[in-house]
């Protein structure tokens, strides 16, 4: 009935396409290949890794991404943090000590917004949150910094961004990460297994 | 609970609060050696699950006892590698 069934077929090879059977060598070259493919696969599944866009400049704003970052170091994460926009000021050395926070805009705020409105008043919510930091021993935004630095925590600045504001390199934390944009963002959030837009 | 473990090194993060206690944990163990335990005392009270959390998901490192006494919470953990 079948008409494809080549006569000199000679039993050990159905179908009998015309492909040679890879020999011995090319089958143990594959293998290895292989082999060497899936070790570096699971070298890079060793390391978990945690991408943060911070892109928001107010005191309250700028401690989630910097307490997740140092923690997940600790959980022995490679963490990477871009920082665009407001979130650029997170690592501005100078301005990362004056955040603000703002007493508009946030309905738990123990003043009413048309009060919180008025001149000044930014600074006073911004005190009061200053003391209970103080108060409550939470650390500053500079010590996570540091302490996030310490622990292997790439910090990085987006260029776009600095140029925007006009910062200057100088301008940030030894250790900060300059020079990249939204592709080097994009190809950490690939390879991360957390990724947070904060 | 009785400690029957020798300590070989004692943290002390009393009054510091998240994210400190487990990052500070995360420093001193990386300066033991396999085997050693670290007590780690600290007053703040997420602590506890903050710090049995870092345990469990993290290599190397096993939470042996945690202990609440009066204000002061008590964790044990030993570096397995």
């Amino acid at each position: 009935m079948s008409t494809d069934t080549p006569d000199s077929t000679t039993g050990d090879a159905p179908g009998g396409d015309a492909e040679e059977a890879p020999s011995r060598a090319e089958l143990a070259a594959r293998v290895e290949e292989l082999e060497s493919q899936l070790s570096e696969v699971a070298a890079d599944e060793g390391t978990k890794k945690m991408s943060i866009v911070a892109t928001k400049g107010t005191l309250d704003m700028a401690y989630p991404p910097l307490i997740l970052a140092s923690t997940a170091a600790a959980f022995g994460y490679e963490v990477t943090v871009f920082h665009t926009f407001w979130g650029l000021d997170i690592l501005h050395e100078e301005r990362s000590k004056n955040l603000k926070l703002s007493s508009v805009g946030n309905p738990n705020m123990p003043v009413p917004n048309v009060v919180g409105a008025l001149p000044g008043m930014d600074r006073v919510t911004t005190s009061m949150m200053e003391k209970r930091i103080d108060d409550n021993d939470t650390a500053t935004i500079e010590e996570l910094i540091e302490t996030s630095l310490d622990m292997g925590v790439e910090f990085q600045a987006c260029q776009m961004t600095i140029e925007l504001m006009d910062y200057d390199e100088d301008d940030f934390y030894d250790g900060v990460t300059t020079g990249v944009g939204a592709a080097t963002a994009i190809q950490d959030m690939a390879d991360a297994d957390i990724q947070l837009l904060v | 609970m009785s400690v029957e473990f020798d300590i070989a090194e004692t943290l002390d993060v009393k009054g510091a609060s998240c994210p400190m206690p487990v990052v500070k944990t995360k420093s001193a163990i990386d300066d033991l050696s396999e085997g050693e335990v670290l007590e780690v005392l600290a007053t703040d009270p997420g602590s506890m699950s903050d710090l049995d959390g870092w345990a469990t998901g993290t290599d190397g490192v096993e939470m042996l006892d945690q202990v609440e006494g009066d204000e002061v919470y008590k964790h044990y953990v030993r570096k397995t590698e």
